[in-house]
């Protein structure tokens, strides 16, 4: 009996002729829209060289659900709800963004209560997000112990966002013209029991990850983005940071409290994943110390300052405010006819659909296995690339 | 070397050759329990060892892993070796259908072959070759096969990256195996493994050996990690990089042979690290001191077995749990620059140690 191995010769014979010989042959390779690296349903398209990567096409799109166009057909209060299915992880900050965007446009000033309660939550919210991505990121570069630990301390957060707000993770607590509801009455308790768990656990994670030769190994001069790279291709938050551009709108251009609270900035000097890493950790720490700034002294006062019964008509225009979450800058473009309550175009400029493109230019002449440090270390949440 | 009298070393091919001009039918039986015996420990130590292997997770992630199936989930792996069982086989389209079969065979074989070998107690020994050692290291390179033709046989191009990064990885890094195994090899004077266990009746090679065993050890485990595929050597299976290597487009019962072969290697590699450099089945000695060595022989070698390699399947785990992975080049750098030369010196040194018979404790 003869065994038919000729599917092996025939392949041969096949990759042989399809151009040039076989060790010298680019190909292209598939990852994602399904992919454990891509978290959720980005897809990218590798051009290999044996593992060297020769260039990524990235191919968004797969998550697209038309928030911006269904943004027309809703007024402004029932679009705060689509923001938080963004960057699902900093929902209170895309929240942030389109009451921001429509108290400016109506000149409403907000008290100090709000805007006390609005920055602790949102500086609740970066924490929360950079735990999690701190688990993923090890997770990504083969550690699977962080991704628990991460997930374990993030819980202590969300429990307070359950207090209050009810969800965990899709807020929609920020509204135009103040807040959805008054915090719990544990609130404050609750959060200064959350920071004094949470300090000591990033010194863990410096333990568990940041001393490690391996991650630095893995991290360190890998994916290098230059400061003047970074701001040509638009990317912000951390990953820009990270490239030595001190560039933080709480710093900037201060909205809610920033300005009455002391943090600094994290600025990297490489702009390599180590960079991205330790800026983001760094972050945490500052969110934390003013969290604990701010929560001693939240002034008494109303939470809601618009009637929600009332429609919120803009003056005709357009309007542009940006707020800086978890990821980056978060833009707001409103454009409004002046008659409905509703707005003629909504736009947001997404942090992550600006850093997705940056992934090309740091991971051209690398290995696979960067292209996965340098995709986590720019922590994309898909359905913010989309939207 | 020297000759110790303490245990007789009786293998079950030994009893089938005794009993073969007495009786046919002794012998044969003999055999099958040889087989039968092999077959049933294979596969109820795979199972034990996801199911260690969860638990010891679970614990170093501050979670209780599986409490539901049985007392403190003690079931959960034979639930879920049923659940391999009645899944599903799925043969990707234009797989080459024959290599795709073979090469879950090909990695369980070379795991048989060398379970066999492994000495467990002077009575716990299926087959006692005189050149144990090469046997394994030949048979360890076979498993290789299984890996690489199941990653080309996929028809899939994550696959076929997880089987090349693993040939590459595993030809490399069987080097420094074999120069490790070759110190304990001239330590003890015989290829043979319970001569090798029988050589340490004066004290364990690890700490015998001077500086030489030790580092000898280090490198058996740092390199047998890597030839086990396990983290953070995981390369050829890179769940976040490569979706599972060569693995990936398996299913059912094809994937549990993988996943029982690598479970099993974890173990014979782990019982040869124990059984070369930690004395195998041979209780803690000290030549010259008989009466502590009295008292230490109270313990039965078995248990002396399963206490070494229990430890060294435990630091296995710890590391996996700990550990980032290395980069593609980042694990070539290692071996050729580092392990390499580190072994080639390690076995001079060691050389040098026995032509002037320089050894700890003969006393």
């Amino acid at each position: 009996m003869t065994v038919a191995i000729s599917s092996l010769l025939n392949r041969i014979r096949v990759s042989d002729s399809a151009s040039g010989p076989i060790d010298a042959k680019e190909y292209f390779i598939n990852m994602g829209p399904q992919h454990p690296a891509t978290h959720g349903v980005l897809r990218l398209m590798l051009k290999l060289e044996g593992e060297t990567i020769r260039e990524v096409i990235p191919v968004p799109g797969y998550i697209h659900r038309g928030i911006e166009k269904i943004g027309e057909s809703v007024n402004y209060r029932q679009f705060v709800h689509l923001t938080d299915r963004m960057d699902y992880l900093s929902a209170m900050m895309n929240n942030w963004a389109v009451a921001m965007g429509v108290e400016r446009a109506t000149n409403t000033v907000m008290n100090d209560r709000i805007e006390y309660i609005r920055t602790i939550f949102a500086e609740l919210e970066r924490i929360q997000s950079h735990m999690l991505w701190w688990g993923v990121l090890g997770m990504d570069l083969g550690a699977f112990t962080p991704f628990l630990y991460g997930f374990r301390d993030r819980e202590k957060i969300t429990d307070i966002f359950e207090e209050t707000v009810g969800c965990r993770l899709t807020m929609n607590y920020i509204q135009p013209g103040g807040l959805m509801a008054d915090i719990h009455p544990n609130f404050v308790t609750r959060v200064k029991e959350a920071m004094a768990y949470a300090k000591p656990k990033i010194d863990e994670y410096e333990e568990l990850l940041s001393g490690n030769v391996i991650l630095q190994e893995r991290t360190k001069n890998i994916g290098v983005l230059s400061g003047a790279d970074a701001i040509s291709l638009g990317v912000t938050g951390p990953p820009l940071r990270a490239s030595g551009v001190a560039y933080d709108l709480r710093k900037i251009e201060p909205y809610g409290v920033y300005d009455k609270v002391e943090f600094r900035t994290a600025v990297g000097s490489v702009g390599d994943c180590w960079d991205r890493y330790w800026v983001r950790v760094e972050e945490m720490r500052q969110s934390i110390g003013i969290v604990e700034q701010l929560i001693d002294n939240i002034p008494e006062g109303k939470f809601m300052l618009m009637k929600p019964a009332k429609k919120i008509i803009i003056p005709e225009g357009v309007y542009y405010n940006a707020i800086e979450t978890a990821r980056g800058v978060l833009g707001m473009v409103i454009a409004s006819d002046g008659k409905s309550d509703k707005p003629v175009r909504i736009h947001m400029r997404s942090p992550n659909y600006n850093n997705l493109w940056a992934v090309d230019s740091m991971t051209r002449g690398s290995r696979v296995g960067d292209l996965v440090a340098n995709i986590s270390s720019l922590d994309f949440v898909v359905p913010d690339i989309d939207r | 070397m020297i000759p110790h009298a303490g245990y007789e070393v009786i293998t079950l091919s030994d009893r089938a050759n005794a009993a073969l001009p007495e009786s046919l039918w002794l012998s044969i039986g003999y055999m099958l329990l040889a087989v039968a015996s092999t077959a049933a420990f294979m596969s109820v130590l795979g199972m034990a060892l996801v199911y260690v292997e969860r638990k010891v997770a679970a614990h170093f992630q501050c979670r209780l892993g599986p409490m539901r199936v049985g007392w403190h989930g003690i079931l959960q792996s034979v639930a879920d070796a049923i659940k391999l069982l009645l899944k599903e086989d799925l043969v990707p389209d234009r797989a080459d259908r024959l290599l795709f079969f073979l090469a879950p065979a090909f990695s369980v074989l070379a795991t048989l072959l060398a379970l066999v070998l492994i000495p467990m107690s002077p009575t716990m020994q299926v087959v006692d070759l005189n050149i144990g050692v090469v046997f394994i290291a030949a048979v360890g390179g076979f498993g290789v096969l299984g890996i690489l033709l199941g990653g080309w046989s996929s028809n899939n191009k994550w696959s076929l990256l997880g089987a090349m990064r693993a040939g590459a990885q595993f030809v490399s890094y069987e080097v420094s195996i074999i120069l490790s195994l070759l110190v304990a090899v001239l330590f003890a004077g015989s290829l043979q493994l319970s001569e090798i266990v029988q050589s340490q009746a004066d004290g364990w090679w690890i700490w015998r050996g001077h500086i030489s065993g030790f580092i000898a050890f280090i490198i058996f485990v740092i390199a047998s990690t890597a030839e086990l595929n396990r983290p953070p050597f995981d390369l050829p299976e890179a769940e976040s990089e490569l979706t599972g290597g060569y693995h990936t487009e398996y299913s059912g019962l094809r994937f549990s042979f993988f996943f029982l072969s690598e479970f099993i290697n974890m173990f014979i590699a782990s019982a040869l690290g124990a059984t070369l450099f930690l004395g195998g089945w041979m209780p803690f000695h000290i030549g010259g001191l008989d009466g502590f060595n009295a008292v230490m022989d109270l313990i039965p070698p078995g248990v002396w077995f399963a206490g070494k390699t229990g430890f060294i399947i435990f630091l296995t785990m710890w590391v996996r749990w700990t550990f980032p992975r290395l980069r593609v080049d980042q694990l070539m750098r290692l071996e050729w620059k580092f392990l390499l030369p580190l072994g080639f010196t390690n076995l001079m040194v060691a050389a040098c140690l026995i032509l002037t018979d320089s050894y700890f404790f003969p006393l």
